[in-house]
């Protein structure tokens, strides 16, 4: 194979792609785990991650702008490295998202939960599970297990709805919880983002697979 | 393996194999370069970019000193090679091509075996025993990353082989001469892109060993290759960076102007 030190240079930039979406991964874990838990020094660290999340970002769309000046890549290489630079602002939006849950946990601050956590958690869940294939599906260019993903989705859409219901049903009820409900509303908010910009990862890899640009699930927010 | 595309920075330039100090060439009257300075590293990979005429192809000619063969120029300035002035009178000019290797834009093979292309170097300096030829010439062909194609073919005629293999024959002949410096006057321009980009390979598998100096039409081609980059037009440099600085975040305008196009 001629053009060695491109192709691995390329090959090593999928995998700084892996490396970022595990930290992400990691920092929605996180972040519901010490809402659960009501855990605010772990928050504190998310929030003081976010900055690594933020600097890897950088310097792998840095890598990209490089190779793209210096080793003028034409098809799929092109469309990789197109699709890199849009996933890794998707992921550093997500990371954004996992730091808003810690700052809403720490806004929260004593105050005790209104209701315990059963079907945040179940979110984070299947978005971190979304995340993971979606980023599976990259490295491997696998485009049906992208699709597949996208479908999901609905899943994350509808226990955004389910929940937010039940707690407009809860403010109405008491109003003197109407600040920490809206705090879990967020939450809930920024887990569906979450699962909207894996979406947007399965577009990418569909379309470094295939050239075609094609929305795979219109989120119903 | 440190090329330009592993890294966005170099972050520590190594000792310089060359010194050009306020270099100034004249063809008869004609100013050629005006003033160049600038160190060429050791074991990297410098490419001189630029438009015909610009005086990229005479700075490398002054390097072993190929512009002698010239009637009327005239260099005033200096050049170092290890801390010496290849152009002091009391150096000897075929010890200092020996050193200086170089490969042109043509391939030029001897019209002889792809074996006695490579060993002549050694051949005509007295190396007569043939066990230690033919190691030279095993070695060169394979820093020359043509061994595996040419192994069983040695003794045909180099004049059969493709040009792109020609070609690598011609960088095999000049590192059989054990060079410190490998100079490469537009060495792909006439080869076709996979040629192109095995000769590419090579380059950087060579700067291991090597320093090696490239004169290039080409700047996709320097910007693939090289860890530094100057820039030439009218005789002047105008900038000298590393390869991923200079093509990403050039700092003069006219640099800017000719990388993306807008030149002339």
């Amino acid at each position: 194979m001629v053009r060695e030190a491109y192709h691995k240079a390329l090959k090593e930039l999928q995998d700084d792609v892996l490396e970022m979406g595990k930290l992400v991964s990691q920092a929605i874990q996180s972040s519901i785990e010490a809402l659960k838990t009501r855990d605010i020094e772990t928050s504190k660290e998310i929030i003081k991650k976010d900055q690594e999340i933020n600097r890897m970002r950088f310097d792998i769309e840095e890598k990209c702008i490089v190779l793209i000046a210096t080793q003028q890549p034409l098809a799929v290489d092109l469309r990789t490295l197109t699709a890199i630079l849009s996933i890794i602002t998707d992921l550093e939006r997500m990371g954004d998202h996992a730091e808003g849950n810690a700052k809403i946990n720490i806004m929260i601050g004593e105050e005790p939960l209104i209701k315990p956590l059963v079907d945040i958690p179940r979110m984070g869940e299947i978005g971190i599970a979304m995340l993971e294939k979606s980023l599976k599906a990259f490295i491997e260019r696998d485009v049906e297990a992208a699709r597949r993903v996208c479908n999901e989705d609905d899943k994350v859409d509808a226990l955004h709805d389910q929940i937010y219901h039940e707690l407009l049903l809860l403010m109405m009820n008491n109003p003197k919880i109407i600040h920490l409900a809206t705090y879990l509303t967020w939450v809930s908010h920024n887990l569906e983002r979450i699962a909207d910009r894996v979406t947007n990862i399965a577009e990418r890899t569909v379309y470094m697979v295939t050239g075609e640009m094609e929305e795979l699930n219109v989120s119903k927010y | 393996m440190r090329c330009a595309i592993s890294s966005s920075k170099l972050k520590k330039k190594s000792n310089p194999a060359v010194n050009v100090i306020d270099l100034k060439f004249y063809y008869g009257d004609n100013l050629a370069l005006n003033g160049i300075t600038l160190d060429i590293s050791e074991k990297m990979i410098t490419a001189f970019i630029g438009p015909s005429g610009c005086g990229k192809s005479t700075l490398i000619r002054c390097l072993n000193r190929m512009n002698d063969l010239i009637e009327g120029v005239r260099i005033e300035g200096c050049i170092k090679i290890a801390g010496k002035d290849i152009y002091d009178p009391a150096i000897n000019v075929t010890e200092l091509r020996k050193r200086v290797g170089m490969v042109f834009q043509k391939p030029n093979p001897f019209p002889k075996t792809i074996y006695e292309n490579v060993v002549y170097g050694p051949r005509v300096l007295g190396v007569k025993k043939k066990s230690i030829l033919d190691d030279i010439c095993e070695k060169a062909l394979t820093r020359a990353a043509l061994w595996s194609e040419v192994k069983d073919r040695l003794h045909f005629s180099a004049l059969e082989l493709s040009g792109g293999q020609q070609q690598r024959v011609c960088i095999a002949r000049a590192i059989a001469m054990e060079p410190e410096i490998v100079l490469l006057d537009e060495p792909c321009s006439a080869l076709d892109p996979i040629a192109t980009a095995k000769i590419e390979d090579m380059l950087v598998e060579l700067k291991k060993d090597y320093t090696v100096v490239i004169v290039t039409h080409n700047m996709q081609q320097a910007a693939r290759v090289s860890d530094y980059t100057g820039f030439f037009m009218m005789g002047e440099l105008v900038e000298y960076d590393e390869t991923t600085e200079l093509f990403t975040k050039p700092k003069k305008q006219r640099t800017e102007d000719y990388i993306t196009g807008r030149f002339g």
